[in-house]
């Protein structure tokens, strides 16, 4: 067992109708991590978790979770891993009580257990002044919560939150995140899928990004950013400064092709370790007499991984209340 | 008062029974989470009680001097005939409560469950049973305001609610394969009852099938409504005839060979979906 991933799937495929939903999907997650799958709408995100919690069969491909085929030991599975779909499943005029003590005994604990299982979870998760109420008059970040709530009914060893944040506010979209690093912690594997790339930066240990029903890169949100360019100096030379000699005088600093933009009097270099060698490109261009009108290190966000990987721009027409640093990814369904 | 008490790793696991014992659980699980919800939508079940009250009512003064040749009190003919049709509508709930279900995720959660996978099917339909039986209870009680009066051994009539009882849960798991097969909670509940208005009026439900044109005759004789409706007649009015109480209980054990296994089959195809 010890060097088994928890997650593991190889080139999955499953097609409705005229959709390729997923095409060759490959993910894998260690024991106690989180795997972040990032994707566009319609990249094929729940599709997987579906595959992976033994409620769809793939059409071609292989999955192991916790060591058990998804398909071929999906019944001693089902035993292994907790769900969080992207809509709430809890019942409506079930109170949030009944709600947890009904999975509880779905999940074959005694009765007594479920009960306090529920009354627990109801605690952790902020909703023991709503124990008593039915589920119709929670709201929806409430309703959100209940539904995780009854995903950790056995504290599983294999997690799967789909889009577990989304229409949290931000304190909310906080504890989350804390029980989230709990559960890791306590040696939970966290398969969880967000449009927030904040999220994602935040809490994987890797990211997977997702489109078209493919993984078209992963690796730690460092590498990702590295994979796409890493960091630059990005100068602005001011009107009267010589272009040449500030290309001239920044050229042993560079570690690939700089990029001249000549309008905009804009200069990108490509670095390594920029933040120790600030201070000698600024003296260099002052030796060389460039006047500068700004000069800043940067590093790629996620967003521009994101873009670079997808040609989709990480657009912030957020449809919740969503915290406001955290910036969901849309794209008209194509 | 409670205790604030959390259970330990140790009891946090599932206990050991053999699988048949689980699949009984189960469904009970489900039954009870169907029945609690029960009182607190009242409309639902106010209105599944008021419209067999209001054709009893309207059958029995509206109707009732100009249909003869019943044999008995026209009440009397017509309230075995209400019971049959009240259970038969009453299965509808199924479908519709199936594809609530699935409209509203929560058989996703069920199938991410250790659960038996049967449980979701025999839980609803169990829950309707008993829902059923309480609205049988509630007719007998208007029928007697309105002058029916049973004949014969209470034994007989237990029978008659026997073969009710059955012909709700078999006509339920029909409900269930057409909640499972449409797309909607909407489609559910038209495609539902759409073919219980034929079935149910071209019958011997309301109208002896004697006063009917010949060519519609021979269908409303013998189809499953009409002699269930007559074997449950029989029975409330010591006038059974065995051939036709059997032919009843074997209509509901033919529907239900045939469609619980459809059910089951449209419920692992609509899930997977
Ligand atoms: N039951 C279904 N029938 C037909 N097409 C489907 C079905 N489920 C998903 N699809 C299609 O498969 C593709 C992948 O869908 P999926 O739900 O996995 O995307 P997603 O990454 O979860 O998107 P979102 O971010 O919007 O939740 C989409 O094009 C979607 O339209
Ligand atoms: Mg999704």
């Amino acid at each position: 067992m010890a060097n088994r991933p928890a997650i593991f799937a190889e080139g999955l495929y499953k097609r409705y109708g005229k959709t390729q939903a997923l095409a060759g999907l490959d993910l894998q997650a260690e024991a106690a991590t989180v795997l972040a799958v990032l994707g566009p709408n319609g990249a094929g995100k729940t599709t997987a978790v579906r595959i992976l919690t033994t409620l769809l069969r793939p059409d071609a491909g292989h999955a192991e979770v916790a060591g058990l085929d998804v398909v071929k030991q999906a019944d001693q599975l089902r035993a292994r891993i907790g769900l969080a779909g992207q809509y709430a499943a809890v019942d409506e005029n079930l109170t949030g009580f009944e709600n947890l003590e009904m999975v509880g005994r779905l999940y074959h604990l005694a009765g007594r257990v479920a009960r306090q299982r529920a009354n627990e979870l109801l605690a952790r998760f902020d909703l023991a002044d709503a124990a008593k109420r039915t589920v119709k008059t929670y709201s929806g970040g409430m309703r959100r919560r209940l539904d995780l709530a009854a995903s950790l009914v056995m504290t599983p060893p294999v997690l799967f939150l789909d889009e577990p944040t989304t229409g949290l506010d931000p304190r909310s979209r906080l504890g989350m995140w804390d029980i989230i690093s709990g559960l890791v912690s306590d040696g939970t594997t966290v398969l969880l899928t967000t449009q927030y790339l904040e999220e994602a930066d935040q809490l994987a240990h890797s990211i997977a990004v997702v489109d078209h029903g493919r993984v078209i890169a992963s690796g730690t949100a460092d590498e990702l950013k590295q994979q796409v360019g890493g960091e630059r100096f990005e100068i602005t030379v001011a009107r009267g400064g010589d272009l040449t000699d500030a290309m001239n005088a920044l050229r042993p600093y560079s570690v690939g092709e700089i990029q001249l933009e000549a309008e905009r009097r804009h200069i990108i270099v490509p670095v390594v370790n920029g933040a120790h060698q600030l201070a000698a490109v600024v003296r260099d261009l002052d030796t060389a007499h460039v006047p500068l009108e700004d000069l800043a290190l940067r590093r790629p966000t996620l967003d521009e991984v994101f873009l670079t990987l997808t040609g989709q721009p990480a657009t912030s027409d957020a449809t919740d209340n969503a915290a406001p640093d955290a910036r969901p990814l849309a794209r008209s369904n194509a | 008062m409670t205790i604030a008490s959390t259970p330990t790793r140790a009891e946090l696991r599932p206990l050991e029974r053999p699988r048949f014992v689980w699949a009984i659980a189960d469904a009970l699980t489900l039954a009870k989470r169907n029945l609690v919800q029960i009182p607190r939508i009242p409309e639902e079940l106010i209105f599944a009680t008021i419209q067999p009250v209001m054709f009893v009512l309207l059958f029995r003064y509206v109707f009732g001097g100009a249909i003869a040749g019943t044999g008995t009190t026209y009440v009397n003919y017509l309230m075995a005939g209400i019971f049959t049709q009240t259970v038969i509508f009453g299965s509808t709930t199924t479908g519709i409560g199936l594809a609530n279900d699935l409209q509203r995720g929560l058989v996703d959660r069920f199938r991410s469950l250790p659960m038996a996978k049967s449980a979701v099917l025999t839980g609803r339909t169990l829950s309707d049973l008993v829902r059923n039986t309480f609205v049988v209870l509630v007719m007998w009680v208007v029928g007697l305001l309105v002058g029916f009066q049973p004949q014969g051994s209470p034994l007989a009539w237990l029978a008659a609610v026997g073969i009710l009882l059955l012909t709700s849960f078999a006509f339920s798991w029909i409900s269930a394969t057409i909640g499972l097969a449409v797309n909607t909670v909407e489609a559910a509940q038209s495609a539902g009852f759409i073919w219980l208005f034929p079935l149910t009026f071209a019958s011997s439900i309301f109208v002896p099938t004697k006063t009917m044109p010949l060519w519609l005759r021979g269908f409303a004789e013998h189809q499953p409504v009409s002699v269930i409706a007559n074997a449950v007649r029989g029975l409330l009015l010591n006038q059974a005839d065995p051939t036709t109480v059997w032919a009843a209980v074997g209509y509901c054990v033919a529907m239900l060979v045939i469609f619980v296994p459809l059910a089951v089959r449209a419920y692992g195809n609509r899930a997977a979906r």
